[in-house]
């Protein structure tokens, strides 16, 4: 039982799911709707019980399962292995709750769904917990294609609408442009090192100085993962995908598939690239803080500046998303923790916050926040829900986010950064007050019925696009079925209350003590030793903590107030301000113009001038 | 090994983003992604040359031959199955685009921006 129970649980979590998807793909047509939905839930229910248990045993020890029996010899590893710590299987965990929860939330969401869609979340589930398990370099990349072409195929999966077609190939093909960057990558680490496995590439980097092939390579690997992370300026695609993919798949989008990016970061920096280049952490460091800082501020302003619900959320992501980048970026073991708990937090509350917004599209066949004002006193529980859920991303004092937020401010002021905490505090009130702003339209009635006339031209533009995109909802619903509105009230409780649970979030600190832990991942990952861990203190929770988060929920609360009823404020600012205020904007949204060449030349430019920042500074 | 296949490969990369950006139709757009993935072969195909070896079909030849690394060609194979399966499915975009927008030029198939 021990030899079982320590080996084969571990490849079960990926094979569930892909079995489940055949089995539905060959036969699922076959059967009743029904038995399609219950195999499927059940493919993932046990897939994430499977990570859990992976959590629960991994966190003291972690383990590796080398496919076929091949173990490495001597520190050289043919085989390919699966590295179970308790970050990878918490991610792994944290997916497949949230498939999960995608499938019962369509239940009810799709009037007519057959058993491709159950098979193709079920293979992006594999897909998300080989990623966050893998100890293999070359099958962390084919599970990030795996995941990504199925991601593409599902934000198209309306394909006779207009809107996901133009979705889904802006986001193939900047992540594509992103994956053959890893491949290239991952053909010259392979050339300096002999190795695949993430652990013998590290052994064999450590003790060297970086030079320039190594540096481009983890440039190429680094900016490949944060395509699918949406750092700027690569994020260009994320916001026309989630806006037209179906409303489930923004759930796993913006829950989980986005922070895999940031996760493969770090994962890599930690077990390959922390040997070559501790003599240049500090400059690294700066590189990275500075992506995820530029990505956190226009990733706010551009959500507060949307009116169509899904893009406003999908900002929402991109502006959090800088700060987990920022988090990692730190190469602290604290900050680590806290981007590790505030994903947990972000996770389910931006899923939660999605399937919201899919009971307004289910009802009203509109997501356009002007369309929708004052319609949603039809499902005030909706509204409650959008309500919890721009608290929990104004980091509510002891909430999940809350308590992510305050391990990510101690590392950041550790790592002498102290105007990080600042960043992130503004982060969560511009976004936390655009889904309030959304509420008190939506669900209250209250601020304009149209918006005040546009002093950029291409507002007017964006909102006359907004209306000629059709809605994913062609046909409007009477009622809002109990289960489109449970599953979301379910996963904001959990985000709730998941800190609260003693021993969560030092058992976090401590998971992510380990993780940053390179020595000793070469360790237990390549030569099978016990795992030995430098011991990790536990944060307590400083004064200034709470002084970040009500700062945070009072800017919310602000914001959201100024945005519905500032109109008398609004008018006394001098004209020049408002003017030059309006052009900046304009402009920026422009840039996001919705033509996958301009999003492709970005995406050179960004490789080009953070590439040639990092061969200067790093080499 | 001389540096050419990596050079040639760098040149794909370069001109297959550029065909990307300035194409003006979705078909040629998504033939440079082909070409951008073709210098990913060249560098993992150059990466495990060496010169006078045998091709690593390890069966038929004797064990003191030397071959040329057959890692990175399992690895240009996945590459090729990865290929084959995105380009299936963004020529079919392209095609039912074409039905929906009545147009393969990118600039036609803007709905959504800002």
């Amino acid at each position: 039982m021990a030899v079982l129970g320590s080996s084969h649980i571990t490849a079960l979590p990926v094979a569930i799911p892909l079995v489940g998807a055949a089995f539905i793909v060959t036969v699922g047509w076959l059967l009743p709707r029904l038995i399609d939905d219950v195999l499927a839930s059940a493919a993932a229910g046990g897939g994430a019980a499977l990570c859990a248990i992976l959590l629960v045993r991994s966190a003291e020890h972690p383990s590796v399962y080398w496919m076929g029996g091949w173990r490495p010899r001597h520190g050289v590893a043919v085989g390919i292995s699966l590295a179970i710590d308790p970050v990878g299987a918490g991610l792994a965990t944290l997916a497949g709750v949230l498939v999960l929860a995608a499938l019962v939330y369509s239940w009810r969401y799709f009037d007519d769904v057959h058993g491709m869609f159950h098979a193709l979340l079920l293979v992006f589930l594999a897909a998300m917990t080989g990623f966050a398990l893998t100890g293999d370099l070359f099958n962390l990349a084919v599970f990030f294609e795996l995941m990504s072409a199925v991601a593409y195929g599902l934000t198209a999966y309306k394909i006779e609408e207009r809107g996901p077609i133009q979705g889904a190939i802006n986001f193939a093909i900047v992540n594509s442009v992103a994956g053959y960057g890893i491949f290239v990558a991952i053909a010259m680490i392979y050339a300096r090192t002999g190795a695949l496995n993430m652990a013998q590439i590290g052994a064999a980097l450590d003790g060297h100085r970086p030079d320039a092939l190594v540096v481009v390579a983890m440039v190429l690997l680094f900016l490949g993962f944060l395509t699918k992370a949406a750092a700027v300026p690569l994020h260009f695609w994320l916001a026309d995908a989630h806006a037209v993919a179906p409303t489930p798949v923004c759930v796993l989008f913006s829950g989980v598939m986005v922070e895999l990016g940031v996760y493969a970061v770090a994962r890599l920096y930690w077990t390959m690239f922390a040997g070559p280049l501790s003599a240049h952490t500090g400059q690294l460091r700066a590189i990275l803080v500075g992506i995820g800082a530029v990505t956190a501020l226009l990733g706010a302003v551009m959500c507060f500046a949307q009116r169509h619900i899904k893009r406003l959320l999908a900002f929402s992501t991109v502006s959090h998303v800088g700060v987990f980048i920022c988090g990692v970026g730190l190469l602290d073991a604290g900050a680590a923790g806290g981007v590790a708990a505030y994903v947990v937090g972000h996770g389910l509350t931006k899923a939660a916050l999605f399937m919201s917004a899919g009971v307004l599209l289910h009802r009203f066949a509109d997501i356009d926040e002007y369309d929708l004002r004052g319609k949603g006193r039809e499902v005030p529980l909706a509204g409650a829900l959008f309500a919890v859920g721009a608290l929990l991303l104004g980091v509510l004092p002891m909430t999940s986010t809350f308590f992510g937020k305050s391990l990510f401010d101690a590392g950041a002021l550790h790592e002498h950064y102290s105007w990080l905490p600042t960043l992130s505090a503004v982060v969560c009130a511009v976004t936390a007050g655009a889904v309030l702003r959304v509420a008190g339209r939506v669900f209250l009635g209250w601020g304009a019925a149209a918006p005040r006339a546009p002093s950029a031209a291409s507002i007017e533009t964006t909102s006359a696009a907004a209306r000629e995109e059709e809605p994913e909802m062609l046909v409007a619903h009477d009622r809002t079925p109990a289960v489109m509105l449970v599953v979301p009230a379910v996963l904001l409780a959990a985000a709730l209350a998941i800190g609260l649970i003693p021993g969560a979030i030092p058992g976090i600190e401590r998971a992510a003590g380990h993780f940053t832990d390179h020595r000793a991942y070469l360790g237990w990952a390549l030569h099978g030793l016990p795992a030995r861990f430098a011991p990790v203190a536990t944060g307590h929770l400083a004064p200034h903590d709470f002084l970040y988060a009500a700062g945070a929920t009072a800017g919310a609360l602000g914001l959201a107030a100024l945005a519905l009823f500032g109109e008398g404020l609004r008018a006394r600012l001098p004209e020049a301000a408002v003017a030059a205020s309006g052009r900046a904007l304009g402009l920026l949204r422009g840039l996001h113009s919705g033509h996958v060449g301009d999003y492709v030349a970005w995406w050179t430019t960004g490789l080009a001038v953070i590439g040639g920042i990092s061969l200067a500074e790093l080499t | 090994m001389s540096f050419l296949p990596y050079a040639i490969a760098a040149w794909l990369f370069v001109i297959g983003l550029f065909g990307i950006v300035r194409s003006r139709n979705l078909v040629i757009t998504i033939a440079s992604l082909s070409v951008v993935q073709s210098s990913t072969y060249l560098v993992l195909l150059g990466v495990g040359y060496r010169t006078g070896a045998q091709a690593p079909i390890l069966a038929d030849i004797p064990q003191v031959a030397r071959t040329v690394d057959p890692v990175v060609h399992a690895l240009a194979l996945v590459d090729v199955v990865v290929e084959a399966t995105l380009f299936a499915l963004l020529l079919a975009l392209a095609v039912q685009g074409h039905k929906r927008y009545g147009s393969v030029d990118p600039d036609e198939m803007r709905i959504m921006r800002g």
